[in-house]
């Protein structure tokens, strides 16, 4: 007859000393209160030492300004603002600027990315060969000279609006900027949308279709034709029926300058492009790695199944790369959006020029100005290495199984 | 499997075997001109060469203007064809582009720092030559010292630059270098914090790095050009230049701190626990085992967070620092070289050195590495 194991002794003073001071034990603490009193000094002195110079510069502290007038202008909002709004709007405002560059950044890079990472591994020398030297090139040369060179040397060699560079008189691109037609929703908007989704979930069914029946019997419906004639056809139809779905606004040359349209700033173009290709080369490099740690015999299995190569790489080469991209893609896109700070050099209104540029010399409080920036830019990071981390615990679960 | 599930009772046909194509026709005909998907993509990326390399070729070497003394040397009206790079702009604006407004009479110091600076850096970088640790104690603690003497002066007889009248390469160099060699302590340190099982010291580490590593590093220069200064004492005034010295070594040490922390984590717990059995202590274990291992395995991931380092260099010139970048933005504001070709000179010239530098090191890493895993090669 078996006895019950004996706990083992409580050990109350081990227990404390691990928790307290690590495998260090009591000299781990005695270090760890050395650390908060030097903490506590330094914070001490830091405190005592901005009172004292804020009151010897006269200037204000307190997030009380974010209230007060603002009175300067911004050259691209998309929320509704003047000069008579306050800082915090002003926030706001550079806010969304910069969200806004950093989302049509990250698209345009995911894509270039994509493109050029594939195409180093493409079979074809040449086409391996230009994405390599993209990739160098790119990845070589600091981000900022890329910007003011698009900005300086690109765009402002662009020809003046008068001679603007005009795509089917619509499309006028110039060195005040990138304009194009505004689309305004007509009456037939709304059936032309219905349609549009019509299409699309009959496509959806019909793809559905195709994949049991592949399952079921093996052969593969070719279906593509009846998808785009239903995504082209329906809503062409619809729109013959009522009517064209958008009216456009076209942007005029009024004076030195177009007016109307969708206008967009140059600054813009400049710091979107200049992110996008950047982020691009190591975006290439991140999908290469990834695509080349899905191991051979992974493909060579494929191919032993009879599938072509461009379903090879689809079902079974990404699928699992993505799992080795994702991380370091997120993380991509957390500098890319760091990244649009650069902005205040070209004057882009993002976050930094407008709030920790602007808003800063006309207050002079930088102490919360910097840390409110700070704060902004720690919080986006911090939320996406937090999802982050969960994918990675997940991912690293299921491929422990 | 459900049965729903369609399995195929035929063989796939086999495939062709491969022909082998040597020669240099083989090599088109199976690289290039395989398949009618690839002639095509041949033919686009021809174009794309076609349209790319021969204009850069005719504006940096065949249209360009090699001499001239001010901006009328290169308009298109008097020499009379389309001009392209116009390198006098770069002969009369190459002294400031190295040294920046640094005093004509003082510059030897400036090059014997450079000279004394390469002297030091190339035997480290041959892994063949000996006396390593003496090299790199004399590069990374006396170079300094001494590079800051030369440059700053003060001492000696030299008469005192102030850091306001450095600029160009030199600032670009002496914020590179001062943040590489700056930011390995600092990473070392916190890596090993980060790692350490005394709960505060993990704690605040983790709170540091991750802090720095969340902001921009336009935020850190303008936290250590308007924010530091009111942190000290009145009557402590901190040089520009060395404020943004300080934002550049914590920021860039948080990135080296998890570029070391991945090689911590490579070492096998076997090696630490067999140091401690032999009864070295902690930091004997760390010093002598743990940490030679694991610096030598990220040796490649360091060099790369020095080439981001280096090429971050340029952003001191929003914060009203003169380096390379902000020296050429300056001489585009220059009237008496203003002509349609000189911002895209001024890009090329400095590019070309940006490209060359982190190209080089890049390169570099790539050596090491294949060093470091010699034998793993089959």
């Amino acid at each position: 007859m078996s006895s019950e194991a004996r706990r083992p002794p409580p050990q109350f003073g081990a227990r404390l000393r691990r928790a307290l001071g690590g495998q260090a034990g009591w000299r781990g603490f005695a270090l760890q209160v050395v650390l908060v009193v030097v903490l506590a000094w330094v914070a001490h002195a830091v405190i005592d030492n901005a009172r004292a110079n804020l009151a010897t510069q006269k200037i204000a502290s307190g997030f009380g300004f974010l209230w007060s007038t603002a009175g300067f202008g911004v050259s691209q909002a998309l929320i509704p603002y003047s000069e008579s709004d306050t800082y915090l709007r002003v926030l706001l405002v550079g806010l969304t600027n910069t969200l806004v560059v950093s989302l049509v950044g990250i698209v345009c890079a995911t894509v270039i990315g994509f493109v050029v990472g594939l195409g180093r591994l493409s079979p074809n020398w040449l086409l391996a060969r230009i994405a390599g030297a993209y990739v160098e090139v790119i990845r070589n040369l600091p981000l900022l000279f890329q910007i003011l060179f698009w900005y300086l040397a690109v765009l402002a060699a662009l020809p003046n609006p008068r001679q603007s560079i005009a795509l089917f008189d619509s499309v006028f691109l110039s060195n005040r900027g990138f304009g194009m037609p505004k689309p305004i929703g007509t009456d037939a908007l709304l059936p032309f949308a219905i349609a549009v989704l019509i299409a699309i979930g009959v496509a959806v069914v019909l793809r559905i279709f195709a994949r049991r029946r592949l399952f079921a019997t093996g052969q593969r419906m070719t279906i593509w034709p009846a998808v785009t004639g239903l995504l082209v056809g329906f809503p062409l139809l619809a729109a013959s029926i009522f009517g064209a779905p958008l009216g456009f606004e076209y942007p005029v040359l009024r004076g030195f300058n177009f007016a109307g349209g969708l206008r967009v700033v140059p600054e813009f173009v400049a710091l979107a492009i200049a992110l996008s290709t950047y982020s691009a080369a190591f975006i290439a490099e991140i999908v290469r790695a990834g695509v080349q740690s899905v191991h051979r015999g992974q493909a060579e299995a494929g191919a032993s199944l009879g599938l072509k190569r461009g379903d090879v790489m689809r079902l079974i080469v990404v699928p699992q790369a993505m799992r080795v991209i994702l991380p370091p893609l997120t993380n991509q896109y957390l500098n890319l959006t760091k990244n649009s700070s650069l902005a205040v050099a070209i004057g882009y209104p993002d976050l930094v020029s407008v709030f920790a540029g602007t808003t800063l010399s006309q207050t002079g409080q930088a102490i919360e100005i910097i840390a409110i920036t700070m704060a902004i830019y720690l919080t986006i990071s911090l939320i996406t290495s937090g999802l982050m981390s969960l994918y990675g615990a997940r991912t690293s679960r299921s491929m422990g199984a | 499997m459900s049965k729903a599930v369609y399995v195929a009772t035929t063989m796939v046909a086999p495939r062709r075997a491969p022909v082998r194509m040597p020669g240099a026709w083989g090599f088109v005909r199976t690289r290039l001109l395989n398949s009618p998907t690839n002639i095509l993509l041949t033919f686009a990326c021809a174009l794309l060469l076609w349209f790319t390399v021969i204009p850069t070729v005719k504006f940096l070497l065949v249209d360009a203007v090699w001499q001239g003394s001010d901006r009328n040397a290169c308009l298109p009206e008097t020499v009379g064809w389309p001009v392209g790079a116009c390198w006098p702009f770069i002969q009369a604006k190459f002294s400031q582009f190295i040294y920046g407004f640094y005093p004509e009479a003082e510059r030897w110091r400036v090059d014997t720092t450079f000279l004394l600076g390469a002297l030091l850096l190339a035997p480290l970088l041959v892994p063949q030559l000996p006396a390593k640790a003496a090299n790199a104690a004399l590069f990374f603690i006396a170079f300094p010292v001494v590079a800051f003497v030369l440059l700053h002066g003060g001492y000696g007889g030299l008469t005192v630059v102030p850091t306001r009248l450095w600029g160009g390469m030199l600032v670009t160099l002496v914020v590179a270098i001062t943040g590489i060699v700056a930011s390995m302590p600092i990473g070392i340190a916190l890596a090993l914090g980060r790692r350490s099982s005394i709960p505060l010291i993990r704690f605040s580490c983790i709170a540091f790095i991750e802090f720095w590593r969340g902001v921009p590093l336009i935020t850190v220069l303008f936290f250590a050009t308007y924010m530091l200064p009111l942190f000290l004492p009145g009557n402590f005034t901190v040089d520009g230049l060395v404020r943004v010295l300080i934002g550049v070594a914590l920021f860039a040490g948080a990135y080296n701190a998890e570029v070391i922390r991945g090689g911590l984590q490579a070492i096998p717990r076997g090696q630490a626990e067999a140091a401690s059995a032999l009864g070295l202590s902690w930091w004997r274990t760390t010093r002598l085992v743990v940490l030679p291992q694991a610096l030598r395995h990220v040796i490649p991931g360091l060099v790369n967070s020095f080439i981001a380092l280096l090429k971050d260099t340029s952003l001191v010139s929003i914060v009203a620092l003169f380096d390379l970048l902000g020296q050429l933005r300056a001489a585009f504001a220059d009237p008496a070289w203003s002509s349609p070709s000189t911002l895209f000179t001024g890009f090329a010239f400095t590019g070309i050195i940006y490209f060359v530098l982190c190209f080089g090191m890049s390169r570099y890493s790539l050596f090491v590495e294949r060093r470091l895993n010699a034998h793993r090669r089959s």
